[in-house]
């Protein structure tokens, strides 16, 4: 009870104009969030503008019928209006209601489109990424460099200062900022689902099956995204971690990666990060455009 | 010696005690054992979402492994206990789904309300089918049965129970779980399944042939048309189903390989049968609640139906194209652009359709008499809530924004909306309505009331928080959240502690009404109820129309 009423608290001052307690945060979600996350990528963006727009769309069209409702409710209830009427027909109001919501529909649709083929029509990859599901844990490899390695959870006795419980990872996907990466993705066992909500990608994990999705980070930090396909009883338990940084440091991450195993590598580009202040670039995030 | 026979064949030789259920063949007497049923089904399926609620209270795990514990008796360790949690809750999330959908939504609308008054609106003695009627119902007992045995045997190795969500998605429910309990799972769908066939074939020879004289189908009562919509999306769209899971049942047992990729099936087959099946199930969820809140609207707005006609086939156009849009449910599976592209199109029709419904029944109480009797209430909650759930659902169509939301509590949120907070409030109301018709007694309408609001309240903290966790990310059938997530949960939790508060007073509501025995009279809601149920007696007769009415 005692946090419930924290809770209403924490509500009435982010509505009374606390903006930090609801901004989506970039790379992973924050309390109280109420809308998507902070966009990193083109296809974010655009899914982003693209809900708001329907959000308010939406919003708009039960407030009408709410305020229909409430209408009917206080002027047509048996005290104000005793007698009841016998209209059952009116053709201009049921053309009204059928044809205008055919035109929302179709107002609806355009941008639809655009942004499904804007997701779905590939851009030519400068990178590629294969994410491989497992029961209960994501497999990398980066086919153009030889490089492989296991994801798995963080324990919660494994976490840095920061990393959220749940999300954080032993290892991360490294990716260079502003690259186009193409993922490659496909389970060993069951189904799985790869996504990382900062960049608008999901994607099913299905076993005998490569599927593809692509995303353009423009922001350096760290992204979390988690299985999105029930696979077993520790389905909540195989978060995914993507590193977005610049090409020096995952050029450097590459190389050590390549020679002295993922593991060397990432202790030395969290060093690199470390020395520019860069290591804990989650929640707050800079752009690098 | 034939002659005696036939006369006392004219004597009313009705069954009592345990053999007026059993061998019962009476449309009225089985409808109320779909109702009864669906109440028990609807109990049990909500204490497992009462449990989940509670586990995700707050972050880390609440009360799985002592759940757990108490009934595997699994926890020698508090390591094992809390693997054995993690995959009771999923066997939670995929009971709790198929208990409320096929063993309490449909025996509800379709079993109970659909026995009851679709021979007393037309003006028919009985069903077409009585014996069929009654292995239809009692298909389903043993089917409940199966799927709770399902709970207690091994399914993936070393547990019990099966896992999967209600979709049985393949690897999963083949390879990933050997066990047999996804065995116990599918036979008990198969039942069920056979029931809602069998009962389909007589709700269509029905309406098609025992119609008083005068009823046309053009002055049939809309819950009437929303039963023979129904019907026919169960009669077309459960034998993909049952085709699916002994697919599934041959790739578990008889080393066939239709979803099996190393044997050159495809799990991804499985998904576009089962959604073609339960895309329309999702329409027979919520099809019989239009036509039960178009005959609360029309009697309590004392106005006939606004646009019968446009009503009419709005339902029959949604009923068409709920058979042509199952692929939305499988946007991120994928498949090729073009593909998604067509479906979004098709998807976002059906809106079209579903708004004239809610602006006609908007317009049937424009100018009408409007009273505020408990039906009314829920009918008007049920108009709201729909259209918040409906326009979600447009924004899922969407293939490009479901990319975000698919498998969050967006999704959750959404459909709950729609079924929870729309197909479970047409059955309140239809309850409500009919209860005196039914029994013959009224109930206490401020407890009913009471009913209404408390859970108006407690569904609506429970399922709007979930829309902010799943546009934040929050993936669904999670046991366990980054802490983050703990405020909206917490929120969601209460309000489903609040909802079951509820249903104590719904069935405190019940329990009043039998004992208090008020008589409610023939037609307790006036003139305008005018459906020929209303001309009958309440309860109505054992056999009723042995003259059949004639509708002018």
């Amino acid at each position: 009870m005692r946090k419930l009423f924290a809770s209403l608290t924490v509500m009435g001052a982010a509505l009374s104009g606390a903006p930090a307690a609801i901004a989506a945060g970039l790379g992973q979600p924050v309390e109280w969030q109420m809308n998507l996350q902070q966009a990193a990528s083109p296809v974010m963006t655009f899914i982003t503008s693209f809900h708001n727009g329907l959000l308010i769309l939406i919003t708009i069209i039960c407030l009408f019928v709410l305020g229909l409702l409430i209408w009917v409710c206080v002027r047509y209830n048996a005290n104000s209006n005793p007698v009841p009427s016998r209209t059952t027909h009116n053709t201009l109001v049921e053309v009204v209601w059928t044809v205008v919501p055919i035109l929302i529909l179709i107002g609806i649709a355009i941008p639809s489109f655009r942004l499904l083929y804007f997701q779905r029509d590939f851009p030519a990859a400068e990178m590629t990424v294969k994410a491989i599901g497992n029961q209960w844990f994501w497999s990398y490899e980066y086919p153009e460099h030889d490089v492989s390695f296991d994801q798995y959870l963080k324990s919660r006795n494994e976490l840095k200062d920061g990393e959220p419980y749940l999300l954080a990872t032993d290892t991360e996907v490294v990716v260079p900022v502003n690259k186009v990466v193409r993922v490659i993705v496909t389970a060993n066992d069951v189904l799985h689902a790869w996504t990382i909500p900062s960049f608008g990608s999901k994607i099913d994990a299905v076993p005998g099956r490569l599927n593809e999705t692509w995303f353009k980070a423009e922001k350096e930090g760290i992204f979390y995204g988690q299985c999105s396909e029930l696979c077993g009883k520790d389905h909540a338990y195989m978060p995914i971690t993507v590193r977005v940084v610049s090409d020096d440091e995952y050029t450097a991450w590459l190389e050590k990666a390549k020679t002295a195993g993922v593991e060397q590598a990432q202790e030395h580009l969290a060093a690199i990060l470390k020395t520019k202040g860069k290591l804990a670039l989650g929640a707050a995030g800079t752009s690098s455009n | 010696m034939a002659h005696a026979t036939a006369a006392h064949d004219d004597h009313e030789h009705n069954p009592t005690g345990w053999r007026r259920y059993v061998y019962s063949t009476n449309h009225k007497d089985i409808g109320t054992m779909y109702l009864w049923f669906a109440i028990f089904s609807g109990l049990v399926g909500g204490f497992m979402s009462i449990m989940m609620r509670w586990e995700l209270m707050e972050p880390g795990i609440q009360i799985f492994h002592g759940l757990a514990h108490m009934v595997y008796g699994i926890g020698d360790t508090s390591a094992d206990a809390i693997d054995a949690g993690k995959n009771m809750f999923n066997v939670f999330v995929t009971a709790h789904g198929l208990l409320m959908i096929f063993f309490m939504v449909m025996p509800a609308m379709i079993g109970g309300f659909g026995n009851w008054f679709v021979p007393l609106m037309i003006g028919a003695p009985d069903m077409a089918f009585p014996r069929m009627n009654n292995i239809s119902f009692w298909l389903l007992p043993p089917a409940l049965i199966l799927l709770v045995l399902s709970m207690f045997v091994e399914g993936s190795s070393g547990t019990f129970g099966v896992g999967g969500g209600w979709t049985l998605y393949p690897p999963y429910s083949t390879t990933g779980q050997p066990g047999p309990a996804v065995d116990f799972a599918i036979l008990s769908m198969h039942l069920a399944g056979a029931s809602s066939i069998l009962g389909a074939i007589n709700f269509i020879t029905t309406i098609f042939n025992m119609r008083a004289p005068g009823m046309t189908l053009h002055k049939m009562p809309l819950f009437v048309w929303s039963v023979l919509v129904t019907v026919f999306l169960l009669l077309l769209s459960l034998p993909v189903f049952a085709g699916a899971i002994t697919m599934l049942l041959t790739d578990r047992n008889f080393g066939t390989s239709f979803f099996r990729p190393e044997g050159g099936g495809d799990p991804i087959l499985y998904q576009h049968l089962f959604w073609f099946f339960a895309h329309p199930e999702v329409y027979i969820l919520i099809l019989p609640g239009f036509g039960i809140v178009s005959q609360i609207i029309s009697t309590f707005s004392k106005k006939p139906v606004f646009g019968y006609l446009g009503m009419a086939y709005a339902m029959v156009a949604i009923g068409l194209v709920g058979f042509i849009v199952w692929a939305h449910h499988m946007y991120t599976v994928g498949m090729a652009v073009d593909t998604q592209a067509y479906f979004v199109a098709a998807t976002m029709v059906i809106a079209v359709p579903t708004g004239v419904k809610i602006f006609s029944w908007i317009a049937t109480m424009w100018g009408g008499s409007i009273e505020f009797r408990t039906p009314m209430l829920w009918a008007i909650g049920f108009i709201f809530l729909f259209t918040v759930g409906g326009v979600t659902g447009v924004v899922l169509a969407n293939a490009g924004v479901d990319r975000s939301l698919h498998d969050t509590y967006y999704v959750v949120a959404h459909f709950h909306y729609v079924l929870s907070l729309g197909a479970v409030f047409s059955i309140f109301g239809g309850w409500y309505y009919w209860f005196p018709k039914m029994f013959g007694y009224m109930y206490n309408p401020t407890l009913a009331r009471a009913h209404f609001w408390i859970q108006f309240i407690g569904v609506n903290l429970l399922f709007f928080p979930q829309h902010f966790l799943g546009l934040a990310g929050m993936p669904r059938r999670y046991i366990d959240y980054p802490d983050v997530f703990s405020g909206w949960n917490y929120v969601s939790s209460w309000g489903s502690y609040i909802s079951a508060f509820s249903i104590l007073i719904f069935l405190w509501c019940i329990v009043e009404a039998f004992m208090k025995k008020r008589v409610a009279g023939d037609n307790p809601w006036g003139e305008s109820a005018t459906t020929l149920e209303w001309t009958l007696s309440s309860p109505p007769p054992f056999h009723q129309f042995s003259t059949l009415p004639v509708i002018r």
